[in-house]
């Protein structure tokens, strides 16, 4: 079993990130679990998605979780919230910042000691699709850091899952994937 | 005519879309719905669908829960195939109208996307809705994940469009738990499906102006009791049969086996949980680990809540020593219905299990693997005793001091 905890605010994409990442991981013959605890279901409010994906059908639906992996796709929330919470010595963090790794352990001792990665999503992804929308980028993030699925694969399925977009934002998706892919560190 | 729409062996769904997309596939007539969260989705799709010429049907806006049910039953009466859906206060708000649905013998499909009812105001899982309506004369079917909410939905329309049934059925699913959470939904092409369900035969329609009919009519004490007597007669008669032959029928049809009381590693059980929704296979999961560790543990998960499956949970807790019934609703001032149900269920039967009730996930709180694990430490307690070890009735997950009761 493989568990994915992603830290957001709502509108930010990460229900639909966690569920385009469900979508694709489907397809290769998996199961998949994907769904997000909203808080306060208000706007701009942070809130927490999760993925299972495991070979035998996923039976639990608790929202306690080990992760695998912590997504954090808004800067701010690794000082507001808890994003350390319940993970194991293993757990890899991808983490929305415009700082260096080190900077950002720096800033928030929590994280020393752990495996974290950082990109910029929220700069990626308003210098390609021209908005605050930092979930896509974050795959293509995990895409490098876990080498989870061919960069050529998975971008062809986010096009199908993406598919009733105008064409315009798929290419800059694309694109914003692409980059957060080559730019994580 | 409708558009096909072409879709994969195995869609990412949650149970939200994977109900509108049943709706869409045998071709509701009309859907007459007010939204409210979290089962919005689900009319929010049909609506979707039927703009965009998947559906030949007629979406009716209306102004409150209590207009929808009333015009899901006018459309109904008129001779229509009829679906909606609601959660917690829209589903309070629609009870009145419930009884009537079921009384006139309306076959309309109502989805339940469980929620908690206020006050406080909470718009997450739990059973609250769901166990407001069990006197409400519709069959209630409970599904466990998306796969069950589209499943279920062809059988609820095959079930309730039955002229010897002629009731109208609840699908419930949990709220968020089941409604939000994608999962992959193994999909039937849209010419299965519809004729899986078939063309909606009308019976005593409204529009059929050759053959008059009544309905909505008043009956006082003269044969106001005949009729209740005969719909309560045919639930407890009637249903059980067709709802097997349509579980059989979609078995064939599918490889997917649904049975009115679902047994997992009961054969040998001496301690089981029983539950519904998400929580019953979240059970699974963990008495699956309970039996790693040598305890003979199992769980029950109802699937027909109306009518109560009275001789098949009799049969299938033989051999049983302790029992939990998880109640998910707050019973405020009772045990929990589950309780009461088994108990009332396995008083003449020849289990002699020791039963005791908790009350859990109030409001979307958390069912854990550990607090099941506790339920399981707690019932090999009470079946090595021979009795209860705890109280009869805990609260758990709740903060602050240890709740029980009785």
């Amino acid at each position: 079993m493989l568990e994915i905890r992603w830290h957001s605010r709502a509108g930010q994409g990460a229900v639909t990130g966690a569920k385009g990442l469900a979508d694709v991981v489907s397809t290769t013959g998996k199961e998949v679990q994907a769904f997000a605890f909203y808080g306060s279901a208000k706007r701009g409010a942070a809130m927490t998605a999760y993925n299972r994906v495991d070979d035998k059908p996923i039976l639990n639906h608790e929202k306690y979780m080990n992760p695998d992996y912590v997504l954090v796709i808004d800067p701010a929330l690794v000082y507001t919230t808890d994003v350390t919470m319940n993970d194991k010595p293993e757990t890899v963090y991808i983490i929305t910042t415009h700082m260096s790794t080190d900077e950002l352990v720096a800033s928030q001792p929590k994280l020393a000691g752990k495996n974290v990665h950082t990109v910029d999503c929220i700069k990626i992804a308003q210098e390609t699709i021209g908005k605050a929308i930092p979930n896509t980028p974050m795959l293509g993030a995990l895409m490098k850091v876990s080498g989870m699925y061919e960069m050529d694969f998975f971008k062809e399925s986010m096009v199908r899952v993406l598919k009733k977009l105008p064409k315009k934002i798929i290419d800059a998706n694309m694109e914003a994937i692409q980059r957060a892919y080559d730019e994580v560190k | 005519m409708a558009d096909t729409m072409e879709l994969r062996d195995i869609e990412v769904w949650d149970g939200n879309m994977a109900a509108a997309q049943a709706l869409r596939q045998v071709q509701v007539d009309v859907v007459a719905a007010y939204p409210i969260t979290p089962s919005t989705p689900v009319v929010e799709n049909y609506a979707n669908f039927l703009a965009n010429g998947y559906i030949d049907g007629e979406f009716v806006m209306v102004e409150s829960e209590h207009a929808a049910m009333s015009g899901c039953i006018g459309a109904s009466a008129a001779g229509g195939r009829v679906a909606t859906a609601t959660s917690a206060q829209g589903y309070a708000l629609m009870v009145e109208t419930l009884y009537q649905a079921s009384g006139m013998r309306l076959p309309i499909i109502l989805n339940v996307i469980n929620r908690a009812l206020a006050s406080p105001l909470n718009v997450n899982g739990d059973h609250s809705d769901m166990y407001l309506g069990r006197d409400s004369g519709w069959i209630q079917f409970d599904a466990y994940n998306p796969q069950q909410a589209y499943d279920l939905n062809f059988v609820a329309f095959k079930v309730a469009e039955d002229h010897d049934v002629r009731l109208p059925v609840m699908v419930h699913q949990d709220g968020f738990m089941t409604s939000h959470t994608a999962q992959g939904v193994k999909t039937l092409s849209d010419e299965v499906a519809f004729n899986f369900v078939g063309e909606f035969q009308p019976m005593n329609d409204m529009l059929d102006l050759d053959h008059p009919v009544t309905h909505g009519v008043q009956t006082e004490e003269d044969w106001h009791f005949e009729h209740k007597a005969r719909q309560h007669n045919d639930l407890m008669t009637k249903v059980f049969p067709k709802i097997q032959a349509a579980f059989d029928a979609y078995e064939a049809l599918t490889g997917r086996k649904y049975n009115i009381v679902e047994c997992y590693d009961m054969d040998d059980a001496e301690v089981a949980v029983v539950c519904m929704g998400t929580s019953v296979e979240t059970a699974v999961e963990v008495a699956k680990e309970q039996r790693a560790k040598g305890i003979k543990a199992g769980v029950v998960g109802i699937r027909v809540i109306r009518p109560w499956p009275f001789e098949q949970i009799a049969q299938a807790f033989q051999g049983c020593k302790a029992i939990a019934a998880l109640d998910r609703s707050s019973p405020n001032g009772a045990p929990g219905m589950l309780y009461n149900e088994l108990a009332g269920t396995l008083y003449n039967a020849a289990t002699r299990a020791v039963l005791t009730g908790y009350v859990y996930g109030l409001g979307g709180r958390d069912l854990t693997k550990s607090l099941l694990n506790q339920i399981y430490a707690d019932l090999v307690a009470n079946a090595a005793a021979g009795k209860p070890t705890t109280a009869l009735q805990q609260l758990i997950g709740v903060r602050g001091p240890k709740l029980e009761f009785l």
